[in-house]
């Protein structure tokens, strides 16, 4: 028998009720995303990209049609179910990185495995383990506000991967950073597609979505255009020399 | 995640803002370490009237005799004696409520020893007397009943008699005393007493048997009592009863028709004593009762600052909700935050109240007791108040919606 798509969206909708206003933000979209895509999600603001993200990343549950995720309709179910899934099948991204202030690199990124009930031990271990992958285990005792705009989205990443999930959602990753910054994120992200984790990606940048094998155009809460082509490899650009001997970019 | 780890995020969270969780906590230092304070103060001067009465006789009644109207001017209590012997013998034998009865004639007079003279109470009574007044000997020993039906000429002390005539620390036992020039011979010092709860200094007294006393220092009517009955009744509880016992005992006696008045009053100290103690436990329950809505406001405290709290970490509540903390986790840690302030605002209270009321102790002279129960029960209660208080923030913070929370600026 073949194994269920990763993803299965059939037929979804959601509409928000604002006072007397009803908002379709999204109006049956039906899609399929297999283990090990790197998919980027575009579109302006209001086509509703934002909520199929919130949807993918079961923070939010559709008013109509259903979501598979491993084969699992997780449409309906309650809060801690969707809860548990967000922590062990989900990691996610965010344009303002979202880390907790006043709080190291290392505990950053020790939170999810907080919730999945992980000895202090293992914790520890698995955070190194996570910033060593996003080339900052030099950084680990570091707060947030010591570190760069690009190193905060590195640990944020390291944060999203720490407890092995199958899907990383990435919402505009790249909206506050340069655009140097920028390619070394996505070398990042594509380096995760390659090691098998399916990448699902919000941007509103052309040159960003180029980076992905998959790019779908969101209107009006519809899928408009559903494409797959070769990616542009992320190359970042060799770091200048003042830049080397920093080791730490300002944006 | 388990307790412990609720807690270490909790404190975590806690230490990021120390200036901010330290006066939070105050609120409730201040609400405990009152609370303690105050019933350490009031439970000392309870317990400093208890002992005052206790001091002055246990479950004791005194008979008054003599109370007469006639043409409606009233006499007063002990104008005329209407006592007798006879029903100070039948209060003793007939009601088994009484533990003893000792009549009390009383005259002040001048103690001459060698050189030296001391002007006191002389009193005449019954060995019944100080098993009443619950009075023992520290030198010697009190009288006996065979040195009543003797008329012997012997001498019990109070101790500021015994040490007014003899000095501090020397035993006046077996030495000659005169009063009113007749020698008589001292058998025994009591124990101190202290003052009573009137200020009046109850060991400036001495002691001889009322037959004596009779025969020697005031004469009087052979069979009536020229002075007051001291009571003992059986226990604290047997004194009201005690009291209509005597009342009707000595009406009856007495022959008086239904409707008369008593020639004759019973006042009831163990009833004065009790009022007093009630008095001073009001006390006690007022000053707590002040000291808790400190308390209260502590916890109010504590609320409002949960409740900054949470608005300014919404972004930190959407994440840890996006990363996998189920409702649950986030009410946990935010009362975790709560019931940390608040049990160390009490255990720091309970500190600090315990210094206050021992500086009061030293620096006023004021009794101060100090109670374990209170202790726990500040301690158990500001506990209470962390989760009262607690609650209500950390369930907002638990309701958030992650997509919203997330998009919090």
């Amino acid at each position: 028998m073949e194994a269920p798509p990763l993803i299965r969206l059939e037929d979804v909708a959601r509409t928000y009720v604002m006072g007397d206003v009803e908002v379709r933000a999204l109006q049956g979209v039906t899609l399929t995303i297999e283990e090990g895509e790197f998919v980027a999600v575009m579109g302006a603001s209001g086509s509703g990209k934002s909520t199929l993200m919130n949807l993918l990343g079961c923070l939010d549950r559709p008013t109509r049609g259903r979501y598979l995720l491993e084969g699992q309709d997780v449409s309906r179910l309650p809060n801690d179910a969707l809860a548990a899934i967000r922590n062990r099948t989900l990691g996610f991204v965010f344009q303002n990185f979202n880390l907790l202030a006043r709080t190291s690199a290392l505990e950053n990124v020790e939170l999810p495995l907080l919730y999945a009930g992980i000895s202090t031990a293992e914790r520890h271990a698995r955070a190194k383990e996570a910033l060593e992958r996003v080339g900052l285990a030099d950084r680990a005792d570091h707060l947030p506000n010591q570190l760069s705009g690009g190193q905060q989205q590195r640990v944020a990443i390291a944060r999203a991967l720490v407890n092995r999930p199958r899907v990383l959602l990435a919402d505009e990753p790249t909206g506050n950073l340069d655009s140097r910054t920028s390619v070394e994120v996505m070398a990042l992200l594509q380096e995760l597609g390659h090691a098998g984790i399916t990448v699902v990606l919000v941007t509103h940048e052309h040159d960003i979505a180029e980076y992905a094998a998959r790019v779908l155009v969101m209107r009006d809460g519809r899928v408009l255009s559903d494409e797959r082509r070769i990616p542009r490899p992320a190359v970042p650009p060799p770091p200048r020399p003042h830049e080397a001997v920093e080791g730490r970019v300002e944006s | 995640m388990n307790l412990l780890q609720t807690i270490r995020i909790a404190l975590r969270a806690l230490r990021r803002s120390k200036m901010r969780s330290f006066l939070t906590t105050l609120g409730v230092v201040i609400g405990v370490s009152a609370v303690i304070a105050m019933v350490a103060i009031g439970d000392g001067a309870n317990a400093r009237v208890q002992k005052t009465f206790e001091a002055m006789g246990s479950n004791m009644l005194i008979i008054l005799p003599g109370a007469s109207t006639s043409g409606g001017a009233f006499g007063g209590f002990g104008s005329l004696p209407t006592i007798t012997w006879d029903d100070v013998r039948a209060i003793q034998t007939e009601l088994p409520v009484v533990r003893g009865a000792a009549p009390i004639l009383r005259s002040v007079a001048s103690l001459i020893y060698e050189d030296l003279n001391w002007t006191t109470a002389v009193n005449g009574t019954t060995p019944d007397y100080f098993v009443i007044r619950n009075w023992a000997a520290v030198r010697g020993e009190n009288f006996s009943a065979s040195d009543v039906d003797a008329g012997t000429k012997v001498l019990v002390l109070g101790k500021t008699v015994a040490d007014r005539l003899f000095g501090p620390g020397a035993d006046p036992v077996g030495h000659q005393v005169r009063v009113k020039n007749v020698p008589f011979q001292v058998v025994g010092v009591l124990e101190a007493k202290g003052q009573s709860p009137g200020g009046q200094d109850l060991d400036d007294a001495v002691f001889m048997p009322s037959s004596t006393y009779l025969a020697k220092i005031q004469g009087g009517l052979k069979n009536v009592v020229s002075g007051v009955v001291f009571v003992g009744a059986a226990s604290q509880a047997d004194t009201v009863r005690a009291e209509s016992q005597i009342r009707a005992l000595l009406r009856d006696r007495h022959r008086l028709q239904p409707g008369a008045d008593d020639d004759f009053s019973i006042r009831n100290l163990a009833e004065a004593a009790s009022a007093q103690q009630e008095g001073a436990r009001t006390l006690t329950t007022l000053l707590a009762a002040i000291a808790a809505v400190s308390l209260l406001v502590g916890g109010i405290g504590i609320m409002n600052i949960m409740l900054v709290s949470v608005t300014e970490r919404t972004r930190e509540i959407g994440v840890r909700m996006a990363v996998g903390a189920r409702a649950r986790d986030i009410l946990l840690q935010f009362l975790a935050e709560a019931l940390t302030l608040s049990i160390a605002g009490g255990v720091i209270g309970v500190a600090l109240g315990l210094v206050v009321a021992w500086r009061l102790a030293v620096s006023f002279g004021w009794p101060v007791l100090f109670r374990a129960d209170i202790v726990l029960i500040a301690v158990g209660f500001s506990g209470l108040v962390g989760v009262g208080f607690g609650l209500y923030p950390a369930f907002r913070a638990s309701r958030l919606d992650p997509i919203q929370a997330l998009r919090f600026e």
